[in-house]
């Protein structure tokens, strides 16, 4: 069984009085342990995929099993309770809680964590914080902390609940050259510590940095290569 | 989610506001300041009124003569004397609703001790008399059943005249004149202070009633009989028990009006009660519509509150918050706004409380009762009027949310 199985998968939404065929037919597999990079031009689809791949969409047709599950016939708690359990988020613009230190943002998901899996929120923060070299920064809101930082800080939050997969949607998109490579060897990392992780971006470098990348356009696979390293 | 981090969450963002976190409480503060205020005051002045009711005696009545009527001119109650000593006699004998019966005999003059004299009202009563009006004595005693029979010449003085006529010395054991008449004073009855009316009811001395009708009255009527009734829910019948029991004595016949009447507190009592009932009627419509206000105050503000926070709201589904979690989220802060302005608006409500007992001296009741459901009440208008913001907040697409500018 793979992780992620995308099954003639077709996202349509209403924008005004136009349909917008975001996705026609994405046919997908993703294995416990890969490292996949979402390419693709703007308006090709990528972010609705990302959305439906995060649980925060549905598609219109097809399926999505996500761990077994038939995503797509799950209710808003269900989903909710999934993004929670399997899904870390790692965004663009970081989404930080302002005025919020470094290790309450950290521990945010596991106020919503119903089924009590982690026992010690602030010693397993403190974990994933030092997993992507924050130790030092426990305390420091996001105004204090350099962008580089606060995607660090991001990255521990999507690690917190010990997910099935990272999503990560433009992860670099804010940052220089250096630190955007300072977080992709964070990915890397983790990566190598056998976490799932699948990044959106438009960025032909950063993708190379996957070890499989995947191609859209017009919401179809055009390209779908493992990287040779 | 767990309620400590809830109210933890929903206090830091109401700390990240004061100003206007403060404002949006000023309604609650406001309304529940102005009922706390006045409901201490109210019922301050209400337990003045009954204290003084009460001071009268424990279920007390009186029975006063009848008024007269001549050549069409009546003369109103009391004019015309009816009740006598052998009236007062067969209410103590034959009333099974009475505990108490004391005839009252009223005389003035002047009261001369040594070098000191000064004018008061001399009344006659019976032994029961500090009982009837719950007043004890302070220092000596009062006239017994013995002194009553003797017609003995002995006085038990209020407290204003034996400060004057015996001013830093113990008038027990003094001798006194009244009229020219001789008395020994054996006590002196506690302070008792001044009536409703606001004359001093401790301007007075006490003899025994038989003294009083033959030595310094007309030795044939007395001025009105006061008697305390078993229980105060059973006035009515004993007042009833009296009526009969003073018209088979007065040889009434049935068709003949009675030729005396009956006092009681309840129609003093029944007075200050509806004038509470009034002010807490006003006091209750000036709460609710602060209470209304402040409401508004407080949906507006959430309402600003979740379109600012649009962002966080989505970070928050994003991450595995169910609606219920963020529609709870919303509700608590309302809440913890609410009542926060419900306490501060006790404690300013026990200040104004406080100053205006002192501007208007009446004593100030602190009701916990009063607080404890003002403290409540804030705290359901907050959840009431935080319920469409947080429904809102609740109903956001995570998608658009993370991605508000």
């Amino acid at each position: 069984m793979s992780l992620i199985e995308l099954k003639s998968l077709i996202k349509t939404y209403r924008m005004g009085d136009i349909d917008v065929h975001a996705l026609q037919g994405v046919d997908m597999n993703i294995e416990k342990g890969e490292f996949v990079a979402i390419t693709g031009a703007s308006g090709s689809g990528k972010s609705t995929m990302l959305n439906i791949l995060g649980c925060l969409d549905l598609p219109s047709e097809g399926e999505y099993i996500l761990e077994g599950i038939q995503v797509g016939g799950l209710n808003k708690r269900e989903l909710a309770d999934i993004r929670n359990q399997k899904i870390g988020f790692v965004f663009q613009g970081f989404n930080l809680l302002s005025r919020t230190s470094a290790l309450e943002n950290v521990e945010l998901p596991l106020l919503y964590d119903r089924a009590g899996r982690i026992k010690d929120p602030a010693k397993k923060a403190v974990e994933a914080l030092t997993r992507v070299g924050l130790a030092d920064r426990l305390h420091h809101e996001p105004n204090k902390l350099s962008g580089g930082e606060q995607q660090r800080v991001a990255i521990a939050r999507a690690l917190i609940n010990e997910p099935s997969i990272i999503l990560a949607d433009e992860p670099t998109g804010n940052l220089d050259t250096v630190t955007s490579m300072e977080v992709i060897g964070i990915f890397k990392e983790l990566n190598a510590q056998g976490i799932t992780i699948i990044l959106v971006t438009h960025e032909p470098d950063i993708a190379l940095q996957a070890k499989r990348t995947i191609e859209l356009r017009d919401g179809r696979i055009i390209h779908d290569h493992l990287v040779s390293s | 989610m767990k309620w400590k981090s809830l109210f933890k969450v929903a206090f830091k963002s109401i700390m990240k506001n004061r100003m206007r976190s403060f404002l949006t409480m000023l309604g609650i503060i406001i309304g529940v300041a102005s009922v706390i205020a006045l409901i201490s005051v109210g019922k301050g002045t209400q337990s003045d009124i009954s204290g003084k009711i009460q001071s009268l005696g424990t279920n007390l009545l009186i029975v006063v003569p009848g008024s007269s009527g001549f050549g069409g001119v009546n003369r109103g109650a009391g004019s015309f004397n009816t009740l006598t000593m052998t009236d007062a006699d067969k209410l103590e004998k034959n009333a099974t609703l009475l505990i108490n019966v004391s005839p009252v005999v009223r005389a003035s003059g002047q009261v001369i001790a040594g070098r000191n004299n000064w004018f008061t009202s001399v009344q006659g009563v019976s032994p029961s008399f500090p009982d009837i009006r719950t007043w004890p004595v302070e220092r000596g005693g009062f006239f017994t059943d013995r002194d009553e029979k003797s017609l003995a010449k002995v006085a038990v003085l209020g407290a204003t005249v034996a400060d004057t006529l015996f001013p830093g010395q113990d008038a027990v054991g003094a001798r006194i004149r009244i009229r020219d008449v001789p008395f020994t004073v054996i006590g002196v009855l506690s302070k008792k202070g001044q009536n409703m009316m606001g004359s001093d009811q401790d301007d007075i001395v006490l003899a025994p009633a038989t003294t009083v009708l033959y030595r310094l009255s007309d030795g044939k009527y007395i001025n009105s009989i006061m008697v305390s009734a078993v229980s105060e829910g059973q006035i009515p019948q004993a007042e009833d028990e009296i009526t009969s029991i003073l018209r088979g004595s007065h040889h009434l016949a049935g068709s003949e009006d009675n030729d005396f009447s009956i006092r009681s507190q309840t129609e003093i009592n029944d007075m200050a009660t509806s004038v509470t009932k009034m002010m807490t009627l006003l006091l209750t419509s000036v709460a609710g519509v602060s209470l209304l206000v402040g409401g508004i105050g407080i949906m507006n503000i959430m309402l600003v509150s979740v379109t600012e926070r649009t962002r966080e709201i989505g970070i928050r589904l994003a991450i595995g918050a169910r609606e219920a979690d963020v529609l709870i989220q919303f509700l608590v802060e309302a809440g913890t706004i609410s009542l926060m302005g419900g306490l501060l608006g006790i404690l300013l409500g026990l200040v104004t409380a406080s100053v205006l007992g002192r501007i208007i001296s009446t004593s100030i009741v602190i009701d916990p009762v009063t607080m404890t459901i003002s403290f409540l009440f804030s705290g359901i208008i907050g959840i009431f009027f935080g319920f469409y913001p947080a429904k809102k907040a609740a109903a956001l697409n995570p998608i658009e949310a993370l991605h508000y500018e």
